[in-house]
């Protein structure tokens, strides 16, 4: 099958809505399909990977944890966008530690987040063939 | 009054709208993804003047689902449901910005 490139776009804080993890599912079946996957987080979605989620108090599953395992489905292209995170008041020590094994450097683990400017973003946009917004 | 907000302010304009609105001695509360308002951030300016006159709360179980409860703005109060349910008995009628 050919492969082609997908970006998902994740725009949405996690809990109040279905779209994070709704994103996160059709993510995991991008991959299990051997596809290109990139992740962008924009807007509210840069809240998704937030370090030190705690769902005791709404009843909810913290998913925020699966985010760990995109590395190992080959995912390892999450692009955060610098100027919604300033907004949002965060930094790049807010966000969970993201980290894939990479298989061409005898395994090392290396960070599978990225924080991008928006025009960079716009570039790496360009270049998908797919791009889905949630 | 008590008014409920549900949304980010950075996605929708509920807060906004209920800002406009607000009389002297009403209170929001801001719950699930309205409680990204509750950070200090961008659109902090926004409650600055309600909260320093500590009339604005927030919902503990969704600042720490979001995993923000270290930025949440100092005026702020957090509260949980049985605080939720104690500001709609003190408040009366509950307006839900949704």
């Amino acid at each position: 099958m050919a492969t082609k490139k997908f970006m998902y776009l994740n725009r949405k804080a996690s809990y109040g809505t279905a779209y994070a993890i709704e994103s996160l599912e059709v993510v995991l079946i991008a991959a299990a399909f051997d596809q290109d996957v990139s992740l962008a987080f924009i807007d509210d979605g840069v809240y998704q990977i937030v370090e030190g989620q705690n769902t005791d108090g709404i009843g909810m599953k913290n998913f925020s944890k699966t985010f760990h395992a995109l590395g190992d489905y080959d995912i390892n292209k999450l692009y955060v966008s610098a100027e919604s995170l300033v907004e949002r008041g965060l930094t790049a020590d807010d966000l969970m530690s993201l980290v894939y094994e990479d298989e061409d450097d005898d395994w090392a683990e290396k960070p599978s987040v990225k924080i991008v400017s928006n025009a960079e973003l716009t570039k790496i946009m360009s270049d998908q063939d797919v791009c889905l917004s949630f | 009054m008590l008014h409920t907000v549900n949304k980010s302010s950075f996605e929708r304009n509920s807060l906004q709208s209920c800002l406009n609105t607000i009389d002297d001695t009403s209170v929001i509360l801001l719950i699930e993804d309205g409680v990204i308002s509750a950070a200090n951030n961008a659109n902090s300016s926004m409650l600055s003047d309600l909260a320093t006159q500590g009339r604005v709360y927030a919902l503990q179980g969704d600042v720490d689902a979001r995993g923000i409860s270290s930025k949440v703005a100092d005026n702020i109060k957090l509260v949980d449901y049985a605080g939720f349910v104690d500001l709609v008995v003190e408040h009366g009628t509950a307006v839900s910005w949704v």
